[in-house]
């Protein structure tokens, strides 16, 4: 996206809550089909605004309150999107998908495939991810590479409210299922206060970013660092430092992994030739991991160093200083980049 | 007193059931005789046949329309014939061809014909959630379609059964559930699996109606249906019912029942639903020369549905990338654009 100023541009700053949820109002208000239900959704407003203010409009037909029994209400959304409704069905927390993963990765995921493309399931699954808050294993997880990692879904992780609001119009207006993982970190919460970054000037109108389409958020010749949701912003602080130092470090922001866009990763790695990978998934048969191969496969030649960074293999602790030892931290982004020279 | 029309519908869905479940058996065991090999012969994967569910079909799917949603089970042939799949791309896709109604993707149990909205799943009452769906959207766009959820005894101990028939209740939405009660899970009779022999009674525990038809007797079954797909259809939410059907032939293709006592298979291959239903027919005074045309006419349109399948051809392997994804993989957009943003965009924070 273009940043400058000037006197049309846009300087309207939203949190990502709120460009989130005023992407949902444009498509409700525009298509009656498209409702939204979860836990405390309604009347809460979201345990992490991601529904602040909708039902004030839309009521509470549209804005639907569920039982807490995830198997049947997001089986049920599979239900009403093949019945060619558009509902967005939001799982609290991620670590809570194993009490209603069936009906994501084996109905939601796979009806359109079994079905020969005959059934299509255009919903999106809202869900909060990350940690740095002290919420412990059950409730800080980003699982990006569980979902990335099962076929029929696109993955969606924002990083600011620019891209939040766009990724959002895409995903409902998409005819098959999306995961829309949301960082609890950036969504602008009054009690999580969330870094520089997030929070940006959104224009008021309607607008769609494909996915599959990374975004350079911050550009550099010494090395590239991938990353993607709260770890943007680490690394693009991580690159500020680094400048200091003379090292010259390009952020590619993924925004989608799936689809995942490797063309934007080779043309950064072919100008840098080094390569850092950023996740707050854990390290192995992840994230990092599959962009490391997909580079190697891709250009080898160019890769002269590689490293990657990931919450080692171990469930995310609860103590201030054992969580913050676990998950990357600005300070391992500069270290990570520094280790493999430039 | 059920109409002999009806009557005659419903023989002609359950003989049609039961001769396409026969008839699959014979093509299932080509090659796979006399040592038993799941990857040989015509008919690839898993096997689980329905003879003895058919009462429980018929007299269910003879209250629905095309637009009523339902979902079945790993076992679905009598259902989906009941309502109305197209036999032969049926067929074709059990036999894993080109043109069957997934192109040989999804297989015998993972049958889908948006036709006449009929799905299945493979995992034991995983159907019942999108069902319920089914069911909250026709309430939302206030239509009187229904939705039927299919699930063996098997189920009744499963989350999603039990979680679905909570939200269908509490949303009060058009939505049946039918345990087709066969007495076998596998190799588990159902006294091993609940204390509660009859298994409508869990409708008790979420304040909905709740029936058993005790017997695989068609027209109770359509009795009972009549009135459960009714009030769903008038808007006076879901019902669980109970059916009691039998299990002539093995949980699967290959199953060699070791676990089944031998006067228990005997005594479900007596209890023929099929004869009690010819001999209605004969006391509504349908003649026998009619039954058996009856009959020969589902036998031929059967095998005639079994030949063409064999006919057509295997699917492409290129085909095997497609139809992950029924969109384009970008969404709606291949481009974005460009919007020129004041200052530093990184001077966020809260609200």
């Amino acid at each position: 996206m273009a940043q400058q100023d000037s006197a049309q541009a846009i300087d309207r700053e939203l949190t990502m809550s709120r460009a989130m949820v005023e992407a949902i109002a444009d498509e409700m208000r525009a298509d009656e089909e498209v409702f939204y239900m979860g836990e405390d959704v309604a009347d809460y407003g979201g345990i992490f605004d991601s529904t602040q203010g909708l039902l004030e409009e839309f009521g509470h037909d549209r804005i639907m309150d569920v039982p807490i029994s995830e198997t049947a209400y997001i089986g049920a959304a599979v239900g009403a999107a093949q019945a060619g409704m558009r509902p967005i069905a939001e799982l609290m927390f991620v670590d809570f998908f194993g009490v209603g993963m069936d009906q994501i990765y084996n109905q939601m995921a796979k009806n359109t495939y079994m079905s020969g493309a005959s059934v299509n399931v255009p919903m999106v699954l809202t869900t909060a991810v990350g940690g740095t808050y002290n919420d412990a294993a059950q409730h800080s997880q980003t699982l990006y590479g569980t979902f990335a990692h099962l076929p029929g879904m696109k993955v969606v992780v924002p990083s600011t409210a620019y891209d939040a609001k766009g990724l959002m119009h895409n995903a409902i207006r998409d005819d098959d299922p999306v995961v829309y993982m949301f960082h609890k970190r950036l969504m602008g919460i009054g009690w999580m206060p969330a870094p520089d970054g997030p929070k940006t000037p959104v224009p008021e109108e309607e607008y769609t970013i494909p996915f599959g389409s990374a975004d350079v958020k911050r550009e550099g010749e010494d090395v590239t660092v991938v990353t993607l949701g709260l770890h943007v912003h680490r690394a693009i602080e991580a690159a500020e430092d680094l400048a200091e130092d003379g090292i010259d470090a390009e952020v590619v922001d993924l925004r989608t992994l799936v689809p995942l866009d490797t063309e934007t990763i080779l043309e950064s790695v072919a100008k840098t030739g080094r390569l850092v990978v950023v996740d707050e998934d854990y390290r192995s048969y992840g994230v990092t991991s599959e962009i490391v191969a997909r580079v190697a496969e891709e250009d080898l030649a160019s890769l002269e160093a590689v490293s990657r960074l990931a919450v080692p293999d171990v469930p995310i602790p609860y103590a201030r200083p054992l969580e913050n030892e676990v998950i990357p931290a600005t300070e391992d982004i500069k270290d990570a980049v520094r280790s493999i020279g430039s | 007193m059920v109409q002999a029309s009806k009557l005659q519908t419903m023989f002609t869905d359950m003989v049609t059931a039961r001769y396409y479940e026969e008839r699959l058996q014979e093509e299932y065991l080509e090659g796979k005789q006399p040592a038993f090999d799941i990857s040989a012969g015509p008919i690839p994967g898993e096997l689980h046949l329905a003879a003895g569910h058919e009462a429980s079909a018929t007299g269910v799917c003879q209250h629905l329309r095309d637009d009523d949603t339902v979902t079945a089970p790993h076992r679905p042939h009598h259902i989906a014939i009941a309502k109305g799949v197209d036999l032969n791309r049926m067929t074709a896709e059990i036999f894993g061809r080109e043109t069957g109604l997934s192109k040989g993707k999804g297989g015998h149990m993972h049958l889908f014909d948006p036709e006449v909205n009929f799905a299945c799943s493979g995992i034991i009452a995983e159907g019942c959630p999108p069902a319920v769906g089914a069911g909250l959207a026709a309430k939302k766009r206030n239509e009187d379609s229904v939705a039927v959820a299919f699930i063996g005894e098997g189920a009744v101990s499963q989350g999603a059964f039990l979680e679905s028939l909570n939200l269908a209740s509490v949303q009060d939405l058009p939505v049946v559930f039918v345990i087709e009660d066969n007495d076998w899970a596998i190799s588990m009779p159902k006294d091993r699996v609940t204390d509660v022999a009859d298994a409508s009674q869990r409708a008790g525990g979420f304040d909905m109606p709740g029936e058993r038809v005790d017997s695989d007797d068609a027209t109770a079954v359509y009795d009972a249906a009549k009135e459960a797909v009714g009030r769903a259809r008038d808007g006076n939410g879901p019902t669980l019912l109970e059916v009691q059907v039998h299990r002539r032939m093995g949980h699967f293709m290959g199953d060699p029942e070791s676990y089944r006592p031998e006067e228990d298979s005997a005594a479900a291959k007596n209890r023929d639903s099929i004869e009690r239903l010819a001999s209605e027919l004969r006391a509504a005074g349908i003649e026998d020369e009619e039954i058996d045309e009856l009959r020969e006419n589902a036998h031929d349109r059967v095998d005639s549905a079994i030949e063409w399948a064999k006919d057509q051809p295997q699917p492409d392997p290129e085909d095997a990338y497609g139809d992950v994804f029924v969109g384009p993989e970008s969404g709606v957009t291949t481009t974005e654009t460009t919007h020129e943003l004041a200052g530093d965009t990184r001077a966020g924070g809260d609200d």
